[in-house]
């Protein structure tokens, strides 16, 4: 801009701002005042008008609703829920359910879509074109159908619960999902998952510790190996502490359904395998460019040097291959999450779901919209924060 | 100048919302040509297209009633098939002049959703279908079961009331579409559907592989008056919807049918007279022209025409009149008088 104010005819000498149209940098002025005007005048518009003909039709506004007693049914939900509770806490099951799906969601496509990547870059002739069949089939049809299709996989392909199929003793699987024994309630439980946290803790801990004194002394230390002893180990010992209880929780068919245990809902399976799958073949390409944009001359400078394959494949192709991946792949998981909204269609209770429901049991169409979009904003907002530090983490740090 | 022209513009913008805001809904159906009307899209009895793609059903006729009231024609009238959860915004927003789509009337609806509801058109309550093969004689039995309901209805919360006065739990299956509902309940995901009993014997009717098979149990365990409704904000538009329907009662009351409305226009019956418009009066009143009821009764018939043509004793539905019988005849059917 300043380049161009010197060379343009008639301008002013610089630092001076004349107030003529014929001056670029008061042009731009103007120009983006009148801009953002417009914007700003567009916008109350909409609001004033929104809300005037919401006045003069007395639909109610506001969120006050969110205290009042929801008074309907939710299939399922991570915290306690009845009828009784609030508009609110209704919606927070939502939430949860929604970040459920996404969290496993995200991490089990992460690790089919980064082995079926891997595959289609395999030399061996069947696992590649295996691969690359999955791929070509599962992104080329619409989610929406696939969530259809595994739903029905379920309600229609398994037998009715009376005559559930019993693979194992205690587990059961029929049109209303897979019921398993989960341990009965005891203190040993809670504290042998405060031990798996200590032990993965420690396990970072002596794999820094292992990495300071290779650096130093050159001498490596097998952290992995220690690391694995101290996760697994630490919580069994918790358990054997605290005397070992054997006592489980079985599922019992009673009345119209199994009671007891833990269970897996057709509508998650649904949502979960539907995205899971949909979005792996999506990861898989991103990962296969990943791999495919280091050099092969990369790998052969590390043969060079004497590196054996999985440390070459650690330490020398997936640093660069990782910088490819990495923004593509947030893409992906942001998809994954947004995506989860299709539940709607097959009846899991994600947060569209429930708000959808709260919106048409209060006519507050408009706060109930702007909830769902203030929630994925901020759902997305933090998966895209957490991505690029952790891009910024791995990137290569030239010298 | 561009920036000028955006304040040109954002100023029309202006002035031509406020004007579309203010316009009254029956000079801006008469000026469209066709009344624009909400259904259900897929309850047979109520709102349905039949195989030929034409819309059908109780709902779709008292869309074709009010397109007859104002054109004289009952196609003039375009239908906007809605689920449950898109019903309200789209009457709110003004997509729809008018909703038909087996809604019931209550006072959160009437008040915050900003409706109005006109005349019942079909007394209905809630109940429960179960697969006979069960055993289940009673809703009572029913404490810890799979239901299948269609989010956003009064259903919805009728349901967990109910199985929580009567100290029972269940666990609901909800699902947007009423087709996907009816499939979950079909293929074995739910022990029992539940939705409005005429709703249930429609879908008994229309889509159960074997009718036989499925048992609708005898509690009804709610109220629910299925009205149209329109917008707060424009009287007119409400009388002309609400006195359509009472022409179609008020019709059965005086026994004119589409078939024999001929013969009432030269009654000596000063009440028929104004009626049919052959004494003058009514019609201007409602700023329609004055043989709007002699036209709905000719082109779509009166109440028990319409009842029975889409969901009496004659249709799979085989529902009885009941509640929805006149006044005269033990039900709620009641018409205000033509005067």
């Amino acid at each position: 801009m300043a380049t161009e104010t010197r060379t343009t005819q008639g301008a002013p000498p610089p630092g001076g701002v004349s107030f003529s149209l014929s001056d670029p940098t008061f042009r731009a002025i103007v120009y983006q005042i009148l801009v953002v005007g417009a914007v700003v005048l567009v916008g109350w518009f909409l609001i004033s008008n929104t809300l005037d003909n919401l006045a003069r039709r007395s639909i109610a506004t506001g969120y006050h609703f969110l205290e009042r007693e929801a008074a309907f049914g939710i299939g399922e939900s991570l915290i306690d829920y009845s009828p009784k509770d609030t508009y609110g806490r209704a919606f927070l099951v939502g939430v949860l359910n929604t970040l459920k799906v996404s969290i496993i969601g995200v991490i089990l496509a992460t690790i089919i879509g980064t082995i079926i990547g891997v595959a289609r870059l395999s030399s061996n002739w069947l696992i590649a074109k295996l691969a690359s069949t999955y791929v070509e089939i599962i992104r080329n049809i619409p989610p929406l159908l696939q969530l259809f299709f595994w739903y029905a996989l379920v309600s229609d392909g398994l037998p009715p619960v009376r005559q559930a199929l019993n693979p194992i003793p205690g587990v059961f699987l029929s049109q209303r999902g897979l019921r398993v024994p989960v341990p009965a309630p005891d203190p040993v439980w809670t504290n042998m998952g405060i031990a798996l946290l200590v032990g993965i803790v420690a396990a970072w801990g002596v794999s820094r510790w292992a990495r300071a004194r290779q650096a130093r002394t050159g001498q490596p230390f097998p952290a992995g190996w220690a690391g694995l002893g101290l996760i697994v180990g630490l919580p069994i010992l918790t358990w054997l502490a605290g005397g070992a209880p054997l006592a489980m929780d079985v599922p019992k068919l009673a009345g119209f359904n199994f009671t007891g245990g833990a269970s897996i809902s057709p509508e998650f399976f649904a949502i979960l395998t539907g995205l899971t799958l949909y979005t792996a073949a999506f990861i898989a390409e991103v990962v296969r460019s990943g791999i495919k944009a280091v050099n092969w001359g990369q790998t052969e400078a590390a043969r060079a040097l004497g590196l054996p394959g999985s440390p070459t494949l650690r330490l020398v192709i997936l640093p660069q291959a990782l910088r490819v991946i990495v923004p593509p792949l947030t893409s992906q998981y942001l998809n994954l999450t947004k995506n989860s909204s299709l539940a709607l269609a097959i009846g899991y209770p994600d947060l569209v779901s429930i708000a959808n429901t709260t919106l048409n049991q209060t006519g507050q169409a408009i706060e109930g919209v702007t909830m769902i979009m203030g929630t994925y904003l901020v759902i997305s907002l933090s998966i895209s924060i957490f991505m690029n530090w952790y891009n910024k983490r791995i990137a290569l740090v030239e010298r | 100048m561009k920036s000028g022209f955006l304040a040109a513009a954002a100023a029309a913008v202006v002035v031509s919302a406020s004007a579309v805001a203010g316009a009254a809904t029956l000079d801006t159906v008469k000026q469209r040509g066709f009344v624009q009307c909400g259904v259900n899209a897929g309850l047979p009895g109520f709102g349905n297209p039949d195989s030929a793609g034409n819309w059908t059903g109780l709902d779709v006729d008292y869309c074709r009633a009010v397109a007859v009231a104002i054109f004289g024609d009952a196609n003039k009238v375009k239908f906007t098939p809605l689920s449950a959860q898109q019903r309200f915004p789209a009457i709110q927003s003004g997509e729809v002049d008018l909703l038909s789509r087996n809604t019931t009337a209550t006072l959160t609806r009437d008040t915050s959703v900003g409706l109005n509801f006109a005349p019942v058109t079909y007394y209905d309550g809630q109940g429960f279908m179960v697969p006979k093969k069960l055993g289940v004689k009673s809703a009572k039995e029913l404490n810890g079961a799979t239901v299948c309901v269609q989010s956003g209805t009064t259903t919805e919360l009728n349901l967990a009331d109910y199985f929580r006065a009567n100290n029972m739990t269940y666990n609901p299956v909800v699902i947007e579409s009423n087709d996907e509902v009816n499939a979950a309940y079909f293929a074995g995901r739910c022990d029992v559907l539940t939705t409005d009993v005429s709703g249930l014997a429609g879908t008994r009717a229309g889509v159960a592989p074997v009718p036989d098979d499925h048992v609708i149990l005898p509690e009804v365990i709610s109220k629910e008056p299925l009205a149209p409704a329109v917008r707060h904000g424009d009287d007119q538009w409400f009388d002309i919807v609400k006195w359509t329907i009472f022409a179609t009662i008020q019709a059965e009351e005086f026994g004119i049918t589409s078939k024999n409305v001929d013969e009432f226009t030269n009654s000596k019956n000063p009440d028929i007279q104004r009626f049919l418009g052959t004494s003058p009066g009514m019609g201007k009143a409602l700023g329609l022209d004055e043989k709007w009821a002699y036209n709905v009764v000719k082109k779509v018939g009166n109440y028990a025409e319409i009842f029975d043509r889409n969901v009496g004793p004659g249709t799979p539905l085989k529902l009885e009149r009941g509640l929805n019988a006149l006044w005269t005849k033990g039900g709620l059917m009641y018409a205000q008088p033509f005067r």
